[in-house]
């Protein structure tokens, strides 16, 4: 579904993503784990056209979408959750769905968009109860649900997660990554991409390690939970307990 | 559009036709100068409560944009319009009917551009200079674009200060009426004064009607989306740079408009009304009226234009603007005409009546 080739990109003189080759097939959950400042953000960022890519190439259903504007990447089905979740506060939840519906907005699929709001509150009941409130004035995992159901409102292809469980308790933190499982057994294909390592690893089919704008390491989730280096880097285990 | 959302607009027009026939019968009718010259700031108060408001762009140098119409409808209906052409193209101009000679009352050729053209080319020439202006400019955020807006403004305040073409120090004067239709005049004729207060009023509520729809469309909720987080809103799909250009031009042209008929109305324009006061005037005024609140930012255009213009502030006219300005941004830097606000009124209000009305 994407595959992304020697991607490079990075901000003025700043070269933050090094070559990064990736691929993501139809219908997995990929996770891309690493330390803060490796690049993680901005490799999705520069999926979504926001940071423009300098090489490289990224194709998206075998579409060269590499360099084109975002509401373009986002029409053809890559669809964003931003770190921070970066919901529109002083917008209710009902405007916030339908902003996230804005790239069908002006074309014939708008008649689709009520069939998709109800599906998005079937999914999180909570949005709907609250849908007259104002999005600044929701809990926090109340948000993150709120942003990815309003990225599911772009009819998505692909959904790119960053950070979901940022700031999160981790009861909170498991139920949203129960809805990702959710989205996947829907047909959704997901790149989620987290500093909670293990939770991350626990849900996805496979993974990269990313380390100063490169990817280091990749394998399957199982792989890379039992890799001996993400074991002491991303998952806490120390030497003793690897060694014994 | 919804019953609850003509209805106010439709109470606006009552008022304002009240207003008329109160004046005219108790001969007060020397007021409606003010009011229509009070419309013709508010539109452009409108047209930054557009900009600044809904889509969170600051404007520090919209004085210049109302003086950039008010100047090209100056030049174009005076004869300072001759310095524009050699001898030979200002006939031929004449004879194609695109500058009209006439006499003025002692006897000299006077020249004037129809109105027609004058006011499209107000408004082109503003278009170009928003868009050229808008490009570099609104890729800049928050109090960035604030200084770089105020720094457009002060180079069109020397420009206009210090050209021959433009009057000077000086300003131009003795601009001549606008004809809207034969026998309506936008202009500073007594018996006009009616039609004026009319036509001022009528373009306003138009520009209210306009903006209220624009704001309520697909349109406004993109323009909201920008104004929370310009980065989630790229990721939702909008071209937030496009939205941000067409904004800023639209809220130029609707100050160009509203300086295009002052001038006329006046008959006349100085370079003040480019000045940074005037532009901080302006943002003063939004700050007060609620930012994303439209009919607070008509309210609020008219009234405190009209006290200004009746001379209720004195000498302190511009203190009064600025002292505005600080005490919004100290207590309610969001504005103090909004929802939330005004909800919270009616939740205090239903609290402090209930033990009455159970």
């Amino acid at each position: 579904m994407l595959r992304i080739r020697n991607l490079e990109s990075g901000y003025g003189s700043l070269k933050v993503l090094r070559g990064v080759t990736i691929h993501i097939n139809s219908g997995e959950i990929v996770t891309i784990i690493g330390a803060n400042g490796s690049g993680k953000t901005t490799l999705l960022e520069t999926i979504t056209g926001i940071v423009r890519p300098r090489a490289g190439e990224i194709l998206y259903k075998k579409r060269n979408i590499s360099g084109m504007p975002p509401e373009r990447i986002v029409a053809l089905g890559c669809s964003l959750v931003p770190e921070g979740r970066q919901v529109f506060a002083t917008m209710t939840v009902h405007e916030n769905l339908v902003i996230g519906a804005y790239t069908r907005s002006s074309g014939p699929d708008r008649e689709n968009v009520p069939e998709d709001l109800e599906s998005v509150y079937a999914l999180f009941p909570i949005l709907k109860e609250r849908n007259r409130q104002l999005a600044g004035t929701l809990s926090g995992g109340e948000q993150q649900m709120l942003a990815i159901g309003r990225s599911l409102m772009a009819r998505p292809g692909l959904i790119m997660l960053d950070e979901p469980s940022m700031g999160l308790a981790p009861i909170i933190v498991k139920h949203i990554f129960e809805i990702i499982i959710q989205l996947r057994s829907r047909g959704n294909t997901i790149l989620l991409v987290e500093q909670n390592a293990k939770a991350a690893l626990g849900i996805a089919d496979r993974g990269y390690v990313m380390e100063t704008g490169s990817i280091v390491l990749e394998g399957t989730a199982r792989e890379l939970l039992d890799n001996h280096d993400v074991q002491r880097a991303y998952l806490g285990k120390d030497y003793k307990s690897i060694g014994e | 559009m919804k019953i609850s959302s003509h209805l106010p607009v439709a109470l606006l027009g009552a008022i304002v036709v009240l207003f008329q026939v109160l004046m005219s019968a108790t001969g007060t009718d020397y007021l409606l100068i003010q009011l229509t010259m009070s419309a013709y700031y508010a539109l452009v108060v409108l047209g930054l409560c557009l900009l600044m408001g809904y889509a969170g762009q600051i404007s520090m140098g919209h004085a210049a944009f109302f003086a950039l119409g008010g100047y090209t409808a100056a030049v174009l209906s005076t004869n300072n319009l001759t310095q524009l052409f050699s001898a030979g193209v200002l006939e031929w101009l004449v004879q194609k009917g695109l500058i009209i000679l006439s006499t003025d009352a002692y006897g000299a050729a006077a020249y004037r551009a129809p109105a027609w053209l004058s006011l499209g080319t107000a408004v082109l020439i503003t278009v170009a200079v928003s868009f050229a202006i808008g490009i570099p400019v609104l890729r800049l955020k928050g109090h960035y674009l604030a200084m770089a807006t105020l720094g457009f403004g002060t180079i069109l305040y020397r420009i206009f200060l210090g050209t021959r073409i433009f009057g000077e120090a000086d300003g131009i004067s003795a601009v001549r009426p606008c004809e809207i239709l034969p026998g309506l005049f936008v202009g500073g004729d007594p018996s006009q004064r009616v039609f004026n207060y009319y036509f001022a009023w009528i373009l306003l509520i138009g520009a209210l009607v306009l903006l209220l729809n624009l704001v309520r469309s697909r349109v406004g909720r993109a323009l909201r989306a920008i104004h929370g987080s310009e980065e989630a809103a790229g990721a939702m799909g909008i071209d937030t740079a496009r939205y941000k250009l067409n904004i800023f031009v639209i809220s130029a042209v609707f100050a160009a408009l509203g300086g295009y008929f002052m001038t006329h109305f006046n008959g006349g324009i100085g370079p003040s009304e480019a000045g940074i006061m005037k532009s901080v005037r302006y943002v003063a005024i939004v700050a007060v009226g609620g930012m994303a609140n439209l009919w607070g930012c008509l309210l609020m255009g008219v009234v405190l234009n009209f006290l200004s213009l009746r001379g209720y502030f004195g000498s302190y006219d511009d203190a009064v603007f600025g002292a505005l300005l600080i005490i919004i941004m100290a207590l309610a830097p969001e504005g103090i005409f909004r929802k939330e606000s005004i909800s919270r009124i009616k939740e205090l209000t239903r609290r402090l009546s209930w033990p009455f009305w159970k």
